[in-house]
């Protein structure tokens, strides 16, 4: 077992090496320009490229003529809130979303709001999950894109984009669903859901970083405004040279998620769970987000009466992601627990476990019983702890904040 | 977040960690922070009959600077008199363990705690002078029964 644990597959995952295999030929001999039409160094860059839509687009459910490459989700995010908003601006400046989205969803809401649009930010209920009558009341006539996650990175839940894209495909609104943590992880059947773009990403599906997708719907055919002008790639919605290699490996990691994904969820379900029961021996333990309706591999728990960023270093052998910002001078805890309804003490001990394809069951065992071992480690040490098992209600404790 | 060495040695092996009886009239307690803002220290001295600290225990919830910051203050304190224990300041904290800027409000709360502590002890020597004991001689008597 090889020390540090790697448990942070939602951050990213390892390059699977099937598909680095697949990769090296278009870096060594296979290096053509795919655009190049004189020679067989393009066509047959061409040919790969285009396999590799069919594989992208096979996991999705989609047409292999909706797939646009882009070098990764935060730029399909970009290109799909950006370019249907300005498209669509004379129909409307209102767009809705939800406070749990990912920054890259948010961040580009608020460039949209610097740009003259107007953003709904809906709250989600305890379990994480987007309330479907608050979304509905809050669309109006002028509403022109709503944004939705299909599974949250944090805490792992699944919306329910299906009935989402019911109430949009209505109403004529664009739906753009963030589904950069859902491939291979939850079937997506876009042929039978009303998602106008989704957004994808390699790197999170064992494929390589740098490389990404955006499906855009044909029927009904749904437009955009391009971000990056050039040689008119991609139907003229993305250009610059395709990345070959990248493209390729990104075909072959969604190939292989397609084909494992029954068997490899399965034992990463098993996985997760295990390491659920190990953990909860801890008392005072605190699962983050529903344990349905769920993403397998996600596993966000708080500890309370410890301090996250002393726990965090508590634990160096294993990797995983904390719900504080530690670097931040502020104490920032994690928004998408805060939009919970997590009180800033449990935010900010939160951690999330991701397991994965190459997780081994010795390597899950070894990070509960560090846990069990620090958490009570530290709570010797908390004086809250204390408090706790003296009966003390902390809530009517006056606190001298500071 | 990278930490000083001597952060580090006082986050794994924390001096003085336990708590005093908060009733016994020779200890002063002194609680800061709030649990919302990531730090909450508690800091106990034990005083003898000469005014002098004869013994301190701290439990800190909060990053690994303050559980360091409340771990150096009890041994700093211990020996020292009241009066010599209010001279501590956060800077020396800070400048001993080599906190980084945006650890700088542990120290100040590591002061904190020490000054409440000693508050605590002197509001209960009043108390106790007032129905003319000394908290002193309390203490022994306790220790002789």
């Amino acid at each position: 077992m090889r020390i540090p644990i790697y448990l942070d597959y939602s951050a990213t995952t390892p390059v699977d090496p099937r598909v680095v295999d697949a990769m090296l030929p278009y870096l060594r001999e296979q290096f053509g320009n795919a655009a190049s039409r004189s020679h067989s160094f393009g066509w047959d860059a061409e040919r790969a490229v285009e396999r590799a839509r069919e594989q992208v687009a096979a996991l999705a459910g989609a047409d292999p003529r909706e797939i646009i490459w882009t070098s990764g989700a935060t730029e399909s995010i970009n290109l799909a809130l950006k370019g249907a908003a300005q498209f669509y601006r004379d129909k409307g400046r209102h767009l809705v979303t939800v406070r749990t989205e990912h920054k890259a969803t948010l961040d580009t809401m608020r460039e949209l709001e610097r740009a003259g649009f107007e953003v709904t930010y809906l709250d989600v209920q305890q379990d994480g999950l987007l309330d479907l009558a608050q979304f509905e009341a809050a669309l109006r006539p002028d509403t022109i894109v709503a944004s939705v996650m299909l599974v949250n990175n944090e805490i792992g839940v699944i919306q329910d984009i299906e009935a989402i894209g019911e109430l949009c495909r209505g109403r004529g609104i664009v739906f753009h669903v963030d589904a950069a943590q859902a491939s291979g992880k939850v079937p997506i059947a876009l042929e039978k859901l009303k998602v106008d773009l989704m957004s994808f990403s390699a790197h999170k599906t064992y494929g390589p970083k740098g490389i990404g997708a955006l499906y855009v719907r044909r029927k009904p055919r749904v437009r955009l405004e391009a971000q990056i002008h050039g040689g008119g790639h991609e139907r003229g919605l993305r250009s610059g040279t395709l990345p070959t290699h990248q493209i390729v490996g990104m075909g072959e990691a969604f190939r292989i998620a397609m084909e494992d994904m029954p068997s490899d969820n399965e034992r990463i379900r098993a996985l997760r769970d295990h390491l659920l029961a190990g953990l909860s021996q801890i008392p005072e333990l605190y699962v983050n987000g529903d344990m349905h309706r769920r993403v397998p591999h996600n596993l966000n728990v708080s500890f309370n009466f410890v301090e996250g960023e002393s726990l965090i270093m508590a634990i160096k052998e294993i990797a995983v992601s904390s719900g504080s910002a530690c670097t931040s001078a502020s104490l920032e805890p994690s928004y998408v627990l805060r939009a919970l309804g997590r009180s800033d003490e449990l935010a900010h001990s939160s951690i999330r476990f991701t397991v994965g394809r190459f997780t081994t069951r010795e390597e899950v065992d070894y990070a509960s019983e560090l846990l069990q071992r620090k958490v009570s480690r530290l709570r010797e040490m908390s004086p809250l702890w204390e408090m706790y098992n003296e009966g003390v209600d902390l809530n009517t404790v006056e606190w001298t904040a500071h | 977040m990278s930490y000083s060495q001597k952060v580090v040695d006082h986050y794994e092996n924390p001096r003085n960690v336990g708590s005093f009886d908060r009733n016994d009239s020779s200890v002063g307690t002194g609680m800061v922070g709030a649990p919302a803002c990531g730090d909450v220290m508690k800091l106990q001295i034990r005083v003898n009959q000469d005014g002098v600290i004869e013994d301190a225990r701290f439990k800190t919830y909060g990053c690994g600077s303050a559980i360091a910051s409340s771990s150096l203050v009890t041994e700093w304190v211990k020996g020292k008199t009241l009066d010599q224990a209010m001279r501590i300041r956060n800077t020396h904290i800070a400048e001993e363990l080599a906190l980084p800027p945006v650890k700088i409000h542990c120290s100040i709360l590591a002061e904190d705690a020490i000054k409440a502590a000693i508050a605590d002890y002197r509001t209960k020597c009043e108390d106790v002078s007032e129905i003319g004991v000394q908290p002193g001689a309390q203490q022994a008597a306790k220790a002789a029964a």
